[in-house]
């Protein structure tokens, strides 16, 4: 899993039936001390999760477990909303 | 596997359910010479490892789903040993 902040939603109203009434977050994968690290990326929402809030996701078809026995074809999910985290500064990179 | 040190903790209360009980570390993979290597990930912890130790990780999500004992969970990563030594013959 990775660290990454709510920038966004996805409304898409054509779309895979089984992304029925799924929310759609627009993602950006942060490092250990908050700054944005790689691509931004949309992930299927599994937690009630929304913009300006710290999450975790899952990358792979471990997304869509949580809707199962509903097979979400995603490859990204929120999973988690973070309270806080603490990062041990002397091992900071 | 990866070899990957523990940087820090992660609390979350509002989780998907099969997470419940389990400890989300936050890890640097590095290389053999000790240097951080790529993202710093979340990983559930299977071991009881703690912040500052070596450890090694999978990153795959059956291979984690196992380490967390709970099929179907969510996960793609996972501490799955608390790394004693690496032993290097070349």
């Amino acid at each position: 899993m990775q660290l990454a902040r709510v920038i966004g939603n996805v409304v898409v109203t054509r779309k895979d039936e089984n992304l029925a009434n799924r929310t759609l977050l627009v993602l950006q994968p942060i490092a250990a001390d908050g700054t944005a690290v790689g691509r931004t990326l949309v992930a299927v929402d599994a937690v009630g999760a929304g913009v300006g809030e710290t999450v975790f996701f899952v990358r792979g078809k471990e997304a869509s477990f949580p809707f199962f026995p509903t097979e979400v074809p995603a490859d990204a999910g929120v999973v988690g909303i973070v309270d806080h985290y603490d990062v041990e500064q002397s091992l900071q990179p | 596997m990866q070899i990957a040190r523990v940087v820090g903790t992660v609390v979350s209360t509002q989780k998907h359910r099969k997470f419940e009980g389990a400890k989300l570390l936050l890890v640097q993979p590095i290389t053999l010479e000790d240097k951080p290597r790529g993202a710093t990930l979340l990983a559930v912890d299977a071991v009881g490892a703690g912040v500052n130790e070596k450890v090694l990780i999978v990153i795959e999500g059956r291979a984690a789903a196992e380490a967390v004992g709970r099929k179907g969970t969510p996960v793609d990563a996972a501490i799955i040993g608390i790394v004693d030594t690496v032993d290097i013959q070349e």
